[in-house]
């Protein structure tokens, strides 16, 4: 088992050089000069000043020279400083990281909790009006713009009943509050924002469970199980769940990036200072140094997600855990 | 009651492409025709769906808008397709080393959230229609690739392959003219649902402020205005969300009966 | 008393293609400690005859006409709770393919230890002993290996084994063998069959053995009901049908066999 986890690991770093490739290629995709930006729409900058902040940048030598230095610098997590405000990058993103990690790691809880039993029920009570129903909603999460439901539900939860704030993640006299307070503060202001980001990953794995579901209860096994005397809840329960969340298991690695691409709008829209809010604003101010030291680490976090998931995988299905070449007689 | 369900959405896409190319026929007013009269006016017998900010008529907007995002998702598809098809269909052919780097490249490319790198790109360039294409087209071929590599590595193993080589068929022609056209089912169906996506990316985009720019209508833009309207004008929200729920909501119903039509399952 | 009796059995499949009378009226009894031989070609409904037994046809099969009495009772008017009672523990039954009987997410013996759990009134350990046991009596080697093992550790011929262990495990009244060494290489299906033969004697259990392979049914059964296109040909004693078969299809079935060999 470890060396299974050790040769993944050794498989991960190719990609992650791949990723220091892309953010890079990626800024210079533009035209002109990082700096050009903020030196162009000053005129009063000199010539020499403008050397001197390419030099200070590094963008006066050679590209695989500049490369090389981003590598580096990669490993150390030091992406540079933001033009707007001269803070460290590593620095912004490390104060927004935890609510963007909160926002999506509620959103995979909520996914869970509610699109297996979702699916499950579906698959069981095939052809029923609570599986055609559940079918209806799930084709809308994924065919509605999820800005779009979350300023419906904004829209009717915090403007027209008024029962959740608008924005932000706590209230203005957040200070005052005890612990219990507190934490019912912040989770006021988040449901909603998780409610959306989960919707749409929740109708992918409702979906998926159900087929997953479907197509196990006609396996051979099963009906040996019923042969065996079993009572249907335990051989739906037990015996076809199991096998049903093996392949879940992936599917939820592969949703990370979606997770984290889609807080970029929910972050705008409900004004939470996260790492998608930090990446938008970046990105509409040019920021440079942000906007690539953000994709870096949004890729990281998928890696990371991926490989979790790959892992726990190889954990869950006993066909892989216990590797074929021990075969027993 | 499935191919109802496929048949109206069919019908729902037909006329919502018909509308798009005829539009200056069905919009009742000029889409960009500024009123500060009726500066946002709720739905009347005038404007059926209501006005916006410069008091413009909805209606009208939403038609002129499914020609730019509609045309945005077939350009986006069909390109993510060509690069997806070429990519795949070489991996699964040639294998080895080819295969390996290009499969890493998915990977990769996978590895990135796709709203960061069509920010970032197009925040980059500057937010022309064409960019727009092109990048969500740059950024949706891997399914596609990998979809046509598994037919492929399948397909080429088969008799017919072996029979053309023997004949001296050239690679190419044996990928173009065997193997791809068989592993287009799979491709038909991604495509669909592609559009969908394509759409749903595009209208995100143009919601930020970074997708079709004003005045040129989408259906993403006109609701960034209903979100600065929020609780004042619920119809510049309502109803270009529900003409892009629709819209994907067919392609979606379309894509999963073309899936069940193209790959039956094999129960016994 | 007849341990089981068939009457009149009719199990048909209504598909978009029209209805297929997959089991038309299928009857024979097997008594205590026969070994009953039901044989045919692959489509004859000999599978589906025995899947009735057990209640185990689902959509868009349906047993629509016939009575199946075990030891007096009519399964087919049973409740769910009788059946699921008498399923895997008065009859159980052992299928072709030796994959089918176990999930693969479990190991082997978890599963045998769940069959005997249901049915016997007996903590977990007392369970495990029993399992372990049958592993044995079902000739396997190193019985503690194979039962924290894997289904896909297992070759074709451990998983019948263990297979047909897990049917034993509850003394069952009578087992219902479908095509049992079918999917085995020739030389594990004599040792499959040797053991099954030394088991049934030894306990002097009731079979109903469905195979296509005439050698196999002549080998093991004490009786035989010949079967095509849902219904059955003929019944008799095997030497009778064998020797001396009295209709033509039966014939035709001994002559493509012996034109093979």
């Amino acid at each position: 088992m470890m060396k299974h986890i050790i040769r993944r690991l050794l498989g991960l770093v190719p990609t992650l050089i791949g990723i220091t490739l892309i953010s890079f290629f990626v800024i210079h995709i533009a035209p002109g000069k990082p700096t050009d930006i903020q030196t162009s729409m000053n005129p009063k900058v000199s010539y020499e000043a403008r050397l001197r902040l390419e030099k200070l940048y590094g963008l006066d030598k050679p590209i695989y020279a500049q490369y090389l230095q981003w590598v580096k610098r990669f490993v150390s997590f030091d992406f540079g400083r933001s033009y707007l405000d001269d803070r460290p990058v590593s620095e912004k993103i490390a104060e927004r990281i935890p609510i963007t990690l909160l926002i999506n790691f509620s959103a995979i809880i909520l996914t869970l909790v509610i699109g297996i039993p979702l699916g499950i029920l579906s698959a069981v009570r095939r052809g029923k009006l609570s599986d055609k129903l559940s079918t209806i909603f799930v084709f809308i999460g994924f065919s509605a713009p999820e800005f779009w439901l979350a300023l419906l539900l904004m829209n009717l939860f915090c403007i027209t009943l008024g029962w959740l704030p608008v924005s932000g993640i706590a209230s203005l006299d957040f200070e005052s509050f005890d612990t219990c307070g507190k934490i019912f503060d912040v989770a006021r202001h988040l449901i909603l924002p998780v409610t959306i980001s989960a919707f749409a990953s929740l109708a992918v794995i409702s979906r998926y469970m159900r087929t997953e579901m479907i197509g196990i209860m006609g396996e051979d096994y099963i009906r040996t199980a019923r042969a065996k005397g079993l009572d249907e809840n335990t051989v739906i329960y037990k015996h076809a769940l199991k096998n049903a969340l093996l392949p879940i298991i992936t599917i939820l690695g592969l949703s990370v990036p979606g997770l984290i691409g889609g807080s970029v709008i929910f972050e705008s829209i409900f004004a939470i200072p996260g790492m998608g809010r930090l990446f938008y604003e970046s990105v509409m101010a040019r920021d440079y140094p942000v906007i690539m030291g953000v994709l870096s680490i949004g890729a990281i976090l998928t890696l990371a997600g991926n490989f979790m998931a790959d892992i726990a995988y190889s954990y869950a299905d006993p066909r892989i855990r216990v590797t074929k070449d021990k075969k027993l007689s | 009651m499935r191919n109802k369900l496929a048949a109206g959405a069919s019908l729902f896409i037909l006329l919502i492409l018909l509308s798009a190319v005829f539009a200056p026929l069905i919009a009742t007013h000029n889409p960009a025709a500024v009123d500060s009269r009726s500066v946002l006016t709720g739905p009347s017998r005038q404007h059926i769906f209501g006005t916006d900010r410069l008091g413009r008529d909805i209606f009208s907007r939403i038609v002129y808008g499914s020609r730019i995002s509609l045309s945005i998702g077939f350009i986006a598809v069909g390109i993510a397709v060509l690069i997806g098809v070429f990519l795949g269909a070489a991996a699964g052919y040639y294998g080895g080393k080819l295969d390996m780097a290009l499969m890493r490249f998915v990977d990769l490319m996978l590895c990135f959230p796709t709203i960061f790198l069509i920010l970032a790109v197009i925040a980059l360039l500057e937010p022309s229609i064409l960019n727009i294409m092109v990048v969500i087209g740059l950024t949706s071929w891997m399914g596609i690739a990998r979809l046509v590599r598994a037919q492929v590595l399948t397909l080429k193993e088969r008799d017919f392959v072996a029979a053309a080589k023997v004949m001296g068929a050239k690679d190419s022609w044996i990928i173009f003219r065997h193997l791809i056209p068989n592993a287009i089912g799979p491709v038909l169906v991604s495509a669909t649902l592609g559009v969908g996506g394509a759409i749903l990316i595009e209208s995100a985009l143009s919601f930020l402020g970074i997708g079709v720019q004003p005045p040129t209508p989408s259906w993403g833009n006109i609701l960034m205005d209903g979100r600065a309207t929020l609780g004042i004008a619920w119809w510049l929200t309502v109803f270009p969300g529900l003409f892009i729920l629709f819209t994907v909501l067919s392609y979606n119903i379309i894509g999963e009966a073309l899936r069940d039509l193209l790959e039956p399952r094999l129960k016994k | 008393m007849s341990v089981l009796e068939v009457m009149d059995l009719k199990t048909y499949f209504y598909t978009s293609h029209g209805v297929v009378k997959a089991v038309d009226g299928v009857s024979f009894n097997i008594e205590k400690g026969e070994v009953f031989g039901l044989v045919g070609e692959s489509g004859s409904g000999k599978t589906l005859t025995a899947l009735s037994i057990l209640k185990l046809i689902s959509f868009p099969g349906r047993i629509v006409d016939g009575r199946i009495l075990f030891n007096g009772i009519d399964l087919l008017c049973s409740d769910d709770k009788l059946l699921r009672n008498i399923r895997g523990s008065k009859i159980s039954i052992v299928f072709q393919e030796p994959a089918s009987s176990f999930n693969p997410v479990f190991t082997i013996g978890e599963q045998i230890t769940e069959a005997a759990l249901v049915h016997q009134r007996i903590g977990r350990a007392a369970a495990k002993r029993k399992a372990m046991e049958y592993l044995e009596r079902a000739r396997i080697g190193d019985p503690k290996r194979i039962y924290n093992g894997y289904p896909h550790q297992l070759s074709g011929g451990t998983k019948q084994r263990a297979g047909i262990a897990m049917a034993l495990v509850n003394s069952p009244d009578l087992i219902i063998l479908d095509e049992p060494t079918t999917a085995l290489d020739v030389t594990i299906q004599a040792q499959v069959l040797d053991m099954l033969d030394e088991i049934i004697h030894r306990e002097r259990l009731s079979i109903l053995f469905i195979s296509h392979d005439l050698g196999v049914i002549s080998r093991m059964c004490d009786s035989v009901a010949v079967m095509n296109k849902g219904r059955i040909v003929e019944t008799g004693p095997v030497k009778n049908i064998l020797n001396s078969p009295k209709e033509a299809y039966t014939v035709s079935l001994l002559e493509s066999v012996k034109a093979l060999s």
